[in-house]
């Protein structure tokens, strides 16, 4: 695989956030711990320092200490079903440490049950350790459209954690500041989906590989001025790509779409079966879940509500598979690959009938292979690889 | 002449093919792979009557098809089964090969073609492992518990899909002084149970065959056909179906 060279920045923008992080406390900054699916919009004009556990334990993940934090987690009675996520942060909190030197300490933490229901305990149990206070947003879940009362009962829970915000922070509320937070993200949201965009040409000058090391600074840095910086230096190597006709995978003649978190450890030996074949991951469902955002900055706390109900992981099966047969036709694809992912329920749950309708709808063949984001205990790599090369012999590669 | 190379993990086959078959050899899967590709391959020659060198092409497929020294390509075991098991019989639509470690469903269009697959999950039930760990528990030779089985009377009910928990079942059962005949019938069931579960998620059509060494065992294909209520036939020498749909893909590569 082609390394982007937006990879270097991307690394040094991430390690300065998570220095800046650890230094916060000189700076009268506070630091939050927040789920990757929380109204993050909220805290901006509150000068806090936002680091996501979610993307922590995915680098421990790549960086293969998965297994190790995990088993920490595990001795402490946390059974070995619950998320990895969940027990790699616990473990990496126990242990002290992590390849990142281990996530500051959090002065409060911020998360939302759109993306599960894990989250909520999860985030207890590091309240309680911590001693720490936890806001914590209920989004209920959308069957078919975001409803007045759900969105009114979402305002009204941003609207509450206002004065504990100025408390915790010791910093009035910016109205002023919110807007311009909301207008950046907003930008960082449409920049990243012109990123992905770049996948639906042929040949693609980017593999859903990029996009999973490259979403880093959606997920942490949404609503910052780095973030928005970043992906614009992104998108111009990848029209510089597009107009030099270099393409992310050799003789691109496979065109796939890739479902669920990624296998954090199995990255590269993933990346290298689907290059052989000249399969590229165009799209995936993963990281278009930031690429859509309705902001609407004259009413921000009800589109806050409504985009952050709408989520990927919040809404019906039906839903997703509209947003599924969507990226197929956009992205134009031969096939999709899903993940089922041993933690991550709320993903994997309705995956072989979402397969069965996505090969009805749009005649795609769908392959799913088994494994998990964090522990590499739960996959196998010599059965996966061979699932895969079977699926691409069949697609004639 | 065209070679097709299949590394199983218990078992390596070889199959050597010019207008048909000409010879085919099954030896144990030993330690080291490369050794055991070559043995086999040195011994399908000899039985050949031929020269390393009159081998034209070599296709090499299952679980050690990476290291095979001699492979010009690598296919994997389920395109090669599809390939083996319609050369046998063009009116094949489903296969069913149940290996040493894994077990797999593949559905064909009726040109052959593979149309979509499904493979067991990083577990050993539903393989001929289950089956070894079983006749080891019950003091039988693995070779025993087809023809053991059909002679049972009232078969036993194993409820773990689980390897462990169902040897851990039989033992009870043993213990209860059930029958060897009927636990061995009961672990048939629970084998062609599981196969039956994971083959359905893909169509199924008529004609099954089933491919792999537990095809040998008339007990585990009779229970899956009473499952499956459809068609079953095994083919004729089960093991080597992947070798030989190797051997015919090294032939369509010249």
């Amino acid at each position: 695989m082609k390394k982007l060279h937006t990879y270097q920045d991307l690394k040094k923008l991430i390690g300065s956030h998570y220095m800046q992080a650890k230094t916060a406390q000189f700076f009268n900054q506070k630091v939050a711990w927040v789920s990757s699916g929380a109204p993050v919009e909220l805290l901006r004009p509150f000068d806090v320092i936002t680091v996501y556990p979610e993307n922590h334990t995915s680098i421990c993940g790549a960086a293969k200490v998965g297994p190790e934090y995990c088993e920490k987690a595990e001795a402490e009675g946390y059974s070995r079903d619950l998320c990895s996520y969940f027990r790699c942060d616990r473990g990496s909190t126990l242990l002290g440490t992590s390849p990142i030197g281990g996530l500051p300490d959090p002065d409060f933490l911020y998360g939302c049950n759109n993306i599960c229901g894990t989250i909520l305990k999860w985030y207890e149990i590091a309240s309680r350790h911590f001693d720490v206070p936890f806001l914590f947003v209920d989004t209920p879940f959308v069957h078919t459209e975001v409803h007045k009362h759900a969105a009114e009962y979402v305002i009204e829970q941003l609207e509450g954690f206002i004065p504990v915000l100025e408390s915790l922070t010791e910093r009035e509320f910016d109205e002023e500041k919110f807007v311009k937070g909301l207008y950046l993200s907003k930008e960082c949201v449409e920049l990243w989906k012109d990123v992905l965009l770049f996948g639906a040409h042929k040949p693609s000058p980017l593999t859903c590989f990029d996009a999973f090391t490259q979403m880093a600074a959606i997920v942490s840095l949404r609503g910052t001025e780095e973030a928005v910086n970043h992906y614009k230096a992104l998108k111009n190597e990848l029209h510089e790509r597009v107009q030099k006709g270099i393409s992310a995978v050799d003789d691109e003649k496979i065109r796939l779409l890739w479902d669920n978190i990624p296998v954090w450890y199995a990255m590269r030996s993933l990346s290298e079966i689907f290059e052989e074949y000249n399969a590229c991951l165009v799209a995936d469902t993963y990281t278009n879940a930031w690429a859509s955002a309705n902001i609407d900055t004259g009413n921000p706390m009800e589109s806050l509500a409504r985009n952050y109900l709408e989520i990927y992981l919040n809404i019906s099966m039906d839903l997703m598979l509209e947003r599924i047969v969507n990226l197929v036709k956009v992205f134009d694809v031969d096939g999709m690959v899903m993940h089922s992912n041993r933690s991550c329920k709320p993903y994997s749950l309705g995956q072989y009938d979402l397969a069965r309708n996505v090969k009805e709808e749009t005649g795609i063949p769908v392959l799913i292979i088994e494994a998990d984001m964090v522990d590499s205990r739960s996959y196998a790599e010599a059965q996966t690889k061979t699932r895969i090369e079977a699926f691409l012999e069949s697609l004639g590669g | 002449m065209w070679c097709g190379i299949d590394i199983g993990a218990s078992t390596a086959k070889v199959v050597l093919i010019d207008d048909e078959i000409v010879s085919k050899i099954v030896v144990p899967s030993g330690f080291d792979t490369v050794k055991t590709a070559e043995e086999v391959f040195e011994k399908g020659v000899q039985k050949a009557g031929i020269a390393r060198d009159d081998v034209e092409y070599t296709v090499a497929t299952g679980y050690g098809r990476a290291v095979v020294p001699m492979a010009s390509k690598s296919i994997t075991e389920i395109t090669c089964h599809a390939k083996g098991a319609f050369y046998l019989d063009d009116t094949v639509r489903t296969v069913i090969d149940i290996g040493g470690q894994d077990s797999k469903g593949i559905s064909l269009d009726d040109t052959g073609r593979v149309q979509d697959f499904v493979m067991n999950d990083k577990c050993a039930a539903g393989t001929g492992r289950f089956l070894e760990v079983m006749a080891k528990a019950l003091e039988v030779e693995l070779e025993e518990l087809g023809g053991l089985s059909l002679k049972s009377e009232e078969k036993v009910s194993i409820s773990s899909t689980c390897t462990v928990f169902a040897e851990s079942e039989v033992i009870s059962y043993k213990n209860q002084g059930k029958k060897k005949e009927d636990i061995i019938a009961g672990v048939h069931e629970a084998i062609a149970s599981r196969i039956y579960a994971m083959v359905n998620q893909i169509p199924v059509q008529e004609k099954i065959m089933v491919t792999g060494g537990v095809a040998l065992n008339q007990g585990v294909v009779k229970a899956l056909e009473t499952k499956m209520q459809k068609e079953t036939i095994v083919a004729e020498d089960p093991q080597i179906v992947g070798a030989l749909g190797a051997a015919l893909l090294a032939r369509e590569s010249i």
